[in-house]
């Protein structure tokens, strides 16, 4: 365990190298071994017997009142504060396996990658077919292997944002491992959550997992060109969604067909333009515009 | 199964505090644990055991105090107790609720040697 980092010897890769790799000191059995110097050894021998003998262990209580997922959100803190200094739009997205996440963003970036600049984490438990994907497309990605791991956290985000080429105001799509339970409880520095949910599943799935549907801005109902041959009912879907989550955005799409996509992409523009309020890059891009303008005008 | 992830959050507590207040042995961990913090006792008390051997909080008793969820109700103003994010308020029937209460996942003390 890393005092520093706080990365432990974990399962996650990031495109096969551990994430556990540091740009600082480790702080490991040497530091704690000095505090049991041979002048301590000696001093508290007499003690040391006193707390063996049955009855008399004196234990006491260390008030704590520590957040568990503490560590996590600093994590995510740190990247949020990352994603603000670059004017990032950073998504989550999050869904059961199979939902077409890796379909719908590969669609997106391909119909988008002329007006934004793009950059994906994708993390799986194995291999690299997602990455491979977007990589396609042209837009960078790199791979987080979370090994036995259900979900991404704060940390294996930070780490393999580290290793992608991020442009100042672009919009960074992070795929989660395909799991409608735990992700919920893991940020990690997103502006949104973006749950998708695919007509081949079951309607009642926000009843079912409410947390993670209680966890999200949008949800997208994915695969809507295959409502003909499914039993699924979109209203009874949306019901269950906003009793959990009353202000929950809903859009229905379908990433093979394009149906609904403009409206997504509104959205993702939208929040963009809310990522970038400020920021250094808008406001670049607003004199560059106002230049045209008067130039124009001239 | 992300109890796991959890259990090692708090070991990787405990050893911080473990270092701070010097202690070598953990007898008790006390956690409070919200009815919507998305946490499924069994499968915590499961990783608990797993992850704490061999650390300084091995054979630990881990003490869970289970707080339950709370929502203010618009409609009727009032706070009233609910077992699930899609439960109506029992007392006017609407679903616009608000939780107040119940997310929390918190170590709150330590037993220690």
């Amino acid at each position: 365990m890393c005092g520093v980092c706080g990365c432990g010897e974990g399962e996650a890769r990031i495109e096969g190298k551990s994430v556990h790799k540091h740009h600082h000191h480790h702080h490991g059995e040497d530091g704690h071994s000095h505090s049991h110097g041979d002048g301590h050894t000696h001093h508290h021998e007499p003690m040391a017997e006193h707390s063996h003998a049955p009855g008399l262990t004196q234990s006491r209580m260390v008030q704590i009142e520590q957040d568990i997922l503490a560590k996590n959100n600093q994590y995510a803190n740190a990247n949020r504060h990352y994603f603000a200094e670059h004017g990032l739009l950073a998504l989550n997205f999050v869904s059961s396996p199979g939902s077409g996440k890796t379909s719908l963003l590969v669609r997106t970036i391909d119909e988008l990658k002329d007006t934004l600049r793009f950059a994906v984490v994708e993390g799986d438990q194995q291999t690299t077919n997602d990455a491979d994907r977007i990589r396609q497309t042209g837009a960078p990605a790199i791979q987080i292997n979370t090994g036995k791991g259900c979900h991404l956290d704060g940390h294996m985000v930070g780490h393999a944002v580290e290793g992608l080429e991020l442009e100042d105001g672009g919009v960074l799509f992070i795929e989660n491992v395909g799991n409608l339970v735990c992700p919920a409880s893991f940020d990690l520095g997103e502006a949104h959550k973006v749950v998708i949910l695919s007509v081949t599943e079951g309607d009642d799935k926000p009843a079912k997992y409410p947390d993670m549907f209680h966890a999200a801005d949008l949800m997208l109902i994915n695969k809507i060109d295959l409502l003909p041959h499914v039993d699924f009912d979109i209203q009874k879907c949306i019901e269950h969604a906003r009793s959990v989550n009353r202000s929950i955005k809903v859009l229905q799409i379908s990433a093979t067909s394009g149906e609904g996509l403009e409206q997504f992409y509104q959205w993702i523009k939208l929040a963009r333009e809310m990522a970038l309020t400020g920021h250094p890059a808008q406001l670049k891009k607003q004199a560059e515009g106002n230049n045209n303008v008067s130039r124009a005008a001239g | 199964m992300h109890e796991m992830s959890l259990c090692e959050s708090i070991i990787s507590v405990v050893e911080q505090q473990a270092k701070l207040n010097n202690f070598t042995e953990v007898k008790m961990v006390c956690l409070e644990v919200g009815q919507f913090s998305g946490v499924e006792m069994e499968a915590l008390r499961f990783s608990f055991d797993c992850v704490t051997r061999g650390t300084c909080a091995e054979n630990a008793e881990l003490k869970i105090i289970e707080t339950e969820a709370q929502a203010w109700c618009l409609p009727c103003a009032n706070t009233v107790r609910v077992t699930h994010r899609y439960d109506a308020c029992p007392k006017c029937g609407s679903h616009q609720l608000q939780v107040s209460g119940g997310d929390e996942l918190k170590i709150k003390e330590l037993e220690v040697n």
